[in-house]
C-alpha cells in the first residue's frame, strides 16, 4: 500500500500535536510562577501592592522587577536587612481537576482476544486530585544594583530543573535606561505567561507563546519559554517608557548546549499614558528574529544524533503587539497579537531533531518537496480581568491562531488552528505582607481543527480546583 | 484645707478633661466618621481628587501600613521602622507651609510619589495624577483638621545664589550657631550628643538624618527642598523649624554647608575640600569656628 509523503506527515503532525497537549499539560501542571512573599516581608507591602493578583504583576510591581527587585530606596541593599531575612519562597498547588479529551485513538478488542484487533477513537476523561509542581523561588539584590534570580522548580513527580538563574547589573552609570542581566530568564513579555492567573493544563499557558504548526519542526520560537542568553533593558524613571533586547542561545532554555550554534533576538518596546480616572494604558511591540539547525551529525546510524551538531540554520521569526489596558480601578484588558513565521525547512518537519523523534534530519543533498512554502499564521489573545478588590478577581480568555500559509501547498488551511476560552477566579481570603493563598477555580476548553486522529477537529476541557499558596 | 484640695482636685479633673476628650474622638474614629468626609477633595494644578475614588487605591496599596482607619496601625505596623504615619492627627512632615499648619495638597501629592527615603515608604510614581490626587483626599479625609482648618500659606523660598567658598564658611558658622550638631554631629554622620535621646511627638525613637550615608533626605534632595526642610521643620519628629531663627540668605548658605557633609559628589564639596574647611568645633565660642 502506498502512503503518501504528506499522509505520513499528517499522521506524524496528529501524533505530534497529541504529544504536544500532553506535554504542554504536564507542563502546566508544574508551571513556575514568580510570586514573592519574601520581597513583601522585606519591605512590608502587601501583596496586592505588586500584583494586580498574585502571580500577575500590576504596574508598580513592574516597575518594581524593572529596578531589579528594588524600590530605589535605601531598603534595598541587602546590608541595611535584618540578618535573619532570607528571600526564599515556596509555591504549590494542590488541586482536583478534570480533564476530557476528545477523539483518542485506543485499540479494541474482540471478546476474550488480548490481541487489539482494530482502533477507535475515543473520548478520554479523567479526574480526581493531583498536585502542582514546586517551586522554590529566590531572588533579591546582593547588593544595591546588584540583584539576581535562583528558580528551581520541580515537576508534580518532583523532577527538578532551572527554571531560571540570572544576575543582573542594575542602573549602571546611574541610569534606569541601562541593565544588563545574564543567564536564563522569562523574556520581556509584558503579559508574562510566568504570571499567568490560569492553571489548567491548556489554560495555564499562553498558546500563542508556544503555537508550532502541525508538522513543524522548530521549538525554538516560543516566547513563552525562559531562554538562556543576554538582555539589555532600560525604562524611565517612572517605568512609562520601557525597551529591551536579548541576545539569546537557539535553545529553548535548554542547558548544556544540545544544539547547535544558532543565536535568536528579542526586542520589546512600549509606552504607558495616564489617562486620569481610567488609569495607565500601555501599548508596545515585540520582536523575535532567530535561526536554528536542521542538519545533524550522526554517529551509529540515522537516529543516533550527536548532541551539539546542529548547524544548517535556518530562520523564524514571531512579532506583534500588546496593549495593557485600564478602565478604571475595577476592569482591565489585556491584549497580544502575533504574526509568525519558520523556515520552509521547519514546516516541512525539520529541525529539533533532539528532543522530538518525529523531526527529520536535514542531510547533504536533502531538497525540499517541490511547493514548499515557509508556514504563517497570526493570533490574538485577550484576556480581561474584573478586580472586585485585591483579593477577588474574574478571569477570562479567548485566544485564536490561525494559519494564513501552510507549508504543504494543499494541506487544509484550517490546520492546526487553535481557539480556546478559559474562564475562572481566584479568591484570597486575606492579603498581608506574609503569605499568599487563593482559593483558584477554573474551566478551559481548547478545540484544534483536524488535529484528531481521525483528521477531524479536537476538543478538550478541564475544570480544576485548588488551593495556591506561597510562603 | 481639704475644701481646697478638693477644688484642686476639680480643677485638675477639669483640666484632663478638657485635654484628653477630644483626643477620644479621634482615637475612636469610626468608619462611619470618615463616611461622612468622603467628599472631601484634593486639588493639585487642574485636577480634582475625589476621597471617595480613593478607596481601591488605598486598599490595595497603602492599609498595610497605613491601616483601614487611617491611624497608622495596619497588619506591618509592629514590624516596620519608623512606624507608618498616623493620617487621624493631620500631622505631616513635608510640608511647604510652616511649621504647625496643614501642607497644602500639592505637598501630600509630592510626597506620594517621591516616597520617603530610609522609611517603608516607597515611591509611588506609577499613579496618574488623578489617582494620587484621589488619594490625598483620601488621605484628609482621616483628620478632622482638614474639616476644621485651612492649610497654612507657603514660605517664600528666595532664588538660590551662587555658591561661593565664604558662603560655605557661612554655612559652617550657622551650622555651629543653631546647633544642628547635637542631633546630626559635627560632620554630619547623625551622631551628636542629643542623637541617642530624640523621640517624634508620640515618643517612639527616632534617628536623625545621616548626611553622610547617601540617603535622599525625606523631603526631597534637591537644594530648595533642603531649605524648606529647615524652614518648614519636620512637624512630629524632633526637627524644629528654623524660621524664626535663621534669615533666607543664611538659610542658602547652610544648604551649602550640608552639601559638603554629604556623600554625594557636589561643587560644595570640591570647594570645601579646596579650602580645607574643618568640622565645626562643638567647644569654640560663639562666631569663633
Amino acid at each position: 500500500m502506498h502512503v503518501s509523503r504528506r499522509s505520513r506527515l499528517r499522521h506524524a503532525s496528529c501524533f505530534g500535536s497529541l504529544i504536544l497537549m500532553a506535554v504542554f499539560t504536564v507542563l502546566a501542571c508544574s508551571r513556575p510562577a514568580h510570586a514573592l512573599p519574601a520581597f513583601a516581608r522585606k519591605y512590608g507591602l502587601r501583596c496586592s501592592a505588586c500584583h494586580e493578583s498574585w502571580p500577575m504583576l500590576n504596574y508598580f510591581g513592574q516597575k518594581f522587577k524593572d529596578n531589579g527587585y528594588q524600590l530605589m530606596n535605601d531598603r534595598d541593599a541587602p546590608i541595611w536587612q535584618n540578618p535573619s531575612y532570607w528571600p526564599v519562597t515556596f509555591r504549590i498547588t494542590p488541586i482536583w481537576h478534570r480533564v476530557s479529551t476528545g477523539k483518542v485513538l485506543v485499540d479494541t478488542y474482540s471478546a476474550g482476544n488480548p490481541i487489539p484487533t482494530g482502533t477507535a477513537i475515543q473520548r478520554i476523561t479523567t479526574n480526581g486530585f493531583d498536585l502542582s509542581g514546586l517551586d522554590f523561588h529566590t531572588g533579591g539584590t546582593l547588593e544595591k544594583n546588584f540583584s539576581f534570580y535562583v528558580l528551581p522548580s520541580s515537576d508534580n513527580t518532583g523532577a527538578f530543573h532551572f527554571e531560571s538563574v540570572f544576575a543582573r547589573l542594575d542602573n549602571l552609570f546611574g541610569s534606569p535606561w541601562l541593565n544588563v542581566k545574564l543567564g536564563k530568564f522569562e523574556l520581556d513579555n509584558l503579559l508574562s505567561e510566568k504570571r499567568i492567573l490560569t492553571l489548567t493544563g491548556n489554560g495555564g499557558i499562553y498558546q500563542l507563546y508556544h503555537f508550532i504548526p502541525v508538522g513543524d519542526g522548530n521549538i525554538f520560537g516560543q516566547i513563552g519559554d525562559n531562554q538562556l542568553g543576554l538582555e539589555v533593558m532600560g525604562h524611565s524613571w517612572n517605568d512609562r517608557t520601557r525597551y529591551s533586547a536579548a541576545l539569546l542561545s537557539s535553545s529553548d532554555g535548554t542547558v548544556g548546549l544540545p544544539y547547535g550554534n544558532g543565536y535568536t533576538g528579542f526586542f520589546t518596546a512600549s509606552q504607558a499614558f495616564d489617562t486620569g480616572k481610567a488609569g495607565v494604558q500601555r501599548i508596545g511591540a515585540y520582536a523575535m528574529v532567530g535561526e536554528a539547525p536542521t542538519s545533524w551529525l550522526t554517529s551509529g546510524g540515522p537516529s543516533s544524533y550527536i548532541a551539539g551538531s546542529g548547524t544548517g540554520n535556518k530562520g523564524f521569526s514571531r512579532e506583534g503587539f500588546v496593549g495593557l489596558f485600564y478602565f478604571g480601578q475595577h476592569v482591565d484588558l489585556q491584549v497580544v497579537t502575533q504574526h509568525g513565521e519558520d523556515s520552509a525547512w521547519f514546516g516541512q518537519g525539520y529541525g529539533d531533531v533532539i528532543d522530538s523523534i518525529s523531526v527529520l534530519n536535514n542531510t547533504t543533498g536533502t531538497v525540499l518537496p517541490a511547493g514548499s512554502r515557509s508556514p504563517t499564521w497570526n493570533g490574538v489573545l485577550f484576556e480581561p480581568h474584573y478586580i472586585y478588590s485585591p483579593q477577588l478577581i474574574f478571569i477570562g480568555r479567548y485566544e485564536t491562531i490561525r494559519m494564513s500559509q501552510q507549508s504543504t501547498p494543499g494541506t487544509p488551511s484550517n490546520l492546526g488552528n487553535i481557539s480556546t476560552y478559559t474562564l475562572g477566579f481566584r479568591y484570597n481570603p486575606f492579603m498581608t505582607s506574609r503569605a499568599g493563598f487563593a482559593w483558584h477555580n477554573e474551566y478551559n476548553w481548547l478545540h484544534q481543527d483536524g488535529t484528531a486522529p481521525d483528521g477531524s477537529n479536537l476538543n478538550s476541557s478541564e475544570v480544576l480546583t485548588g488551593f495556591d499558596f506561597d510562603f | 484645707m481639704q475644701r481646697n484640695n478638693l477644688r484642686k482636685w476639680l480643677l485638675s479633673v477639669g483640666a484632663v478633661a478638657v485635654v484628653a476628650l477630644p483626643m477620644p474622638s479621634w482615637a475612636q474614629l469610626t468608619k462611619y466618621d470618615l463616611e461622612t468626609r468622603l467628599g472631601i477633595e484634593a486639588h493639585v494644578g487642574d485636577v480634582t481628587g475625589h476621597a471617595k475614588d480613593a478607596k481601591p487605591d488605598y486598599r490595595r496599596y497603602c492599609v498595610g501600613c497605613h491601616g483601614e482607619l487611617g491611624d497608622g496601625n495596619g497588619e506591618n505596623f509592629p514590624w516596620i521602622d519608623p512606624k507608618p504615619r498616623d493620617f487621624q492627627l493631620g500631622v505631616f512632615k513635608c510640608r511647604s507651609t510652616p511649621t504647625g499648619t496643614l501642607p497644602l495638597d500639592q505637598d501630600l501629592f509630592d510626597t506620594i510619589a517621591r516616597g520617603m527615603d530610609r522609611s517603608n515608604m516607597p515611591q509611588w510614581s506609577t499613579f496618574t495624577k488623578q489617582e494620587r490626587a484621589d488619594l490625598v483626599a483620601w488621605v484628609k479625609h482621616f483628620s478632622p483638621r482638614w474639616t476644621n482648618e485651612k492649610p497654612g500659606t507657603p514660605i517664600t523660598i528666595p532664588p538660590e545664589p551662587e555658591v561661593t567658598p565664604e558662603r560655605i564658611k557661612a554655612g559652617r558658622d550657622v551650622f555651629a550657631r543653631v546647633q544642628c550638631w547635637k542631633c546630626h554631629g559635627v560632620l554630619g554622620q547623625a551622631n551628636g550628643p542629643s542623637a541617642a535621646t530624640l523621640t517624634d511627638d508620640l515618643g517612639r525613637p527616632i534617628a536623625a538624618f545621616n548626611f553622610t550615608e547617601g540617603a535622599r533626605p525625606k523631603c526631597g534632595d534637591t537644594d530648595r527642598d533642603i531649605y524648606r526642610i529647615f524652614m518648614t521643620g519636620l512637624d512630629g519628629t524632633p526637627m524644629p523649624s528654623f524660621a524664626d531663627n535663621i534669615k533666607p540668605d543664611e538659610a542658602w548658605d547652610l544648604v551649602f554647608y550640608l552639601r559638603t557633609l554629604m556623600s554625594q559628589p557636589s561643587k560644595e564639596k570640591a570647594m570645601a575640600k579646596q579650602l580645607g574647611l574643618k568640622p565645626v568645633d562643638p567647644n569654640a565660642p560663639a562666631g569663633q569656628q
